[in-house]
């Protein structure tokens, strides 16, 4: 397969896809703010096994962890040697799927930290 | 005496000599386990910072030419973010499971604590159909029961902590927090209020007394009956004839106010003011006349036109009920 066939190459990272890990971190967030309102609201206490909320931060994990996968292919991109800090298209992309690898991996950690306390603690009060 | 300084290293760890206030003695489950994490991760942070000194040593020493550019990003990369990633998750995973309040069945018991300026007011079993039972300044607990307590203030945000049983809870005005805990050793201990409140937040501490399962029951029944000591003596007339009882109840008489803090067991509590004096009857007396002396800020008005002789009677008289 040649390099242009390669969908996460085709796939450009941008200064709209590099903000994608932190938004899916606050929808995560939000929703761990939610669930937990809702629960308390309707049942007085959080699920036993909160199903819905680990499935929905598995999804925003694996989401996250794609968007990290694609920069980091994209950081590899065969070119000229570092440092890549000139203005050309190549280096733009190289710096901007860097930051969105650095983001994911920021966010993923996020996700993570938001989502144990909610596993492990029970009581609404 | 060469250097001053040890010395006031070496007195100021005398504190630590203090079994009464202090999280490392602990006297409760709860507080047993949050001095546990302090001991692991105190230990946990000494190995890191020896290590960190034993890498940053070797790269000082190493001969020129022996490190490497990658291998040092690659120690960033590993020491520097994946690493402390690990061990925070690590210790989140670890730390969580302890802020889970205690399990409570329904006979537990329950007592209500308000924070005022700069007093506690008590009461024990609130929604029990005997006659309520309240006290000020004096939180007294069975060892080896879950107990529960229901937090609120009256006037501004105070904290209630006692540092030997369990963590600190805030008290806030208009809602009530919840704080389970369970005492392991019978014993006087101390809490304080650990959120700054006015004038004599410093001064706004109070005793626990926990007891043995039975000597607790004992007390309770004793305690709501009529005050012992609730006699026609000089001081009772005097306490009656200066509207003391338009402020302070004492049980087993007409005074039923809630305004001040209920002495229908004064002579039992071992301090005064909220944990600040012994209660001694001059102590007791000089407070009576000038409460803001002890106390700056207390709501309390002085007495000055109390006489030092009569003070005196009126102490005396609190000092007997029990």
């Amino acid at each position: 397969m040649t390099d242009r066939g390669k969908w996460h190459e085709r796939l450009k990272v941008t200064l709209w896809t590099l903000i994608v890990p932190p938004a899916i971190w606050a929808g995560h967030f939000l929703m761990a703010y939610l669930w937990a309102a809702i629960s308390c609201a309707k049942v007085g206490a959080f699920a036993t096994f909160p199903t819905l909320f680990v499935v929905g931060t598995i999804i925003a994990l694996t989401l996250i962890a794609l968007s990290g996968w694609i920069a980091w292919k994209q950081t590899h991109r065969p070119g000229d040697s570092a440092p890549h800090q000139d203005s050309t298209d190549i280096d733009r992309l190289r710096f901007l799927a860097k930051s969105t690898l650095l983001l994911a991996g920021l966010s993923f950690v996020g996700v993570i930290f938001t989502a144990l306390p909610v596993v492990f603690l029970r009581n609404c009060l | 005496m060469r250097n001053p300084w040890l010395w006031a290293l070496l007195v100021a760890g005398l504190t630590a000599c203090n079994a009464e206030q202090s999280t490392l003695h602990v006297f409760g489950a709860e507080a047993r386990a949050v001095r546990q994490m302090a001991l692991v991760l105190t230990i946990g942070a000494v190995l890191i910072v020896a290590i960190m000194v034993a890498l940053y040593v070797r790269a000082v020493r190493a001969p020129e030419g022996r490190l490497s550019h990658d291998g040092g990003m690659r120690m960033v990369l590993w020491l520097g973010a994946i690493g402390p990633t690990l061990i925070l998750t690590a210790l989140l995973i670890y730390a969580l499971p302890a802020m889970r309040p205690r399990a409570t069945a329904p006979g537990d018991l329950t007592i209500r604590v308000e924070g005022e300026q700069f007093w506690w007011r008590v009461a024990y079993d609130p929604a029990s159909d005997l006659s309520p039972l309240s006290s000020a300044n004096e939180v007294r607990i069975p060892v080896g029961r879950t107990v529960i307590f229901e937090l609120t203030a009256r006037d501004v945000i105070h904290s209630f902590w006692i540092p030997g049983l369990a963590g600190k809870m805030d008290m806030i005005p208009g809602r009530t927090n919840r704080l389970v805990v369970q005492a392991e050793k019978a014993g006087r201990y101390r809490g304080v209020c650990a959120e700054f409140c006015g004038l004599s937040h410093a001064l706004m501490a109070f005793d626990v007394v926990a007891m043995d399962g039975a000597d607790f029951d004992a007390w309770m029944a004793r305690s709501r009956a009529a005050s012992t000591g609730v006699t026609a003596s000089r001081g009772a007339r005097l306490f009656d004839a200066h509207g003391c009882g338009g402020c302070h109840a004492i049980r087993g008489t007409p005074h039923d106010a809630d305004i001040g803090p209920d002495l229908s067991r004064f002579g039992e509590r071992p301090t005064l003011g909220a944990g600040i004096l012994p209660p001694t009857p001059a102590n007791v007396a000089a407070f009576i006349r000038f409460p803001q002396d002890a106390k700056p800020g207390a709501r309390m008005p002085a007495y000055p036109q109390i006489s030092v002789a009569d003070a005196r009677a009126i102490a005396d008289y609190l000092k007997g009920l029990k």
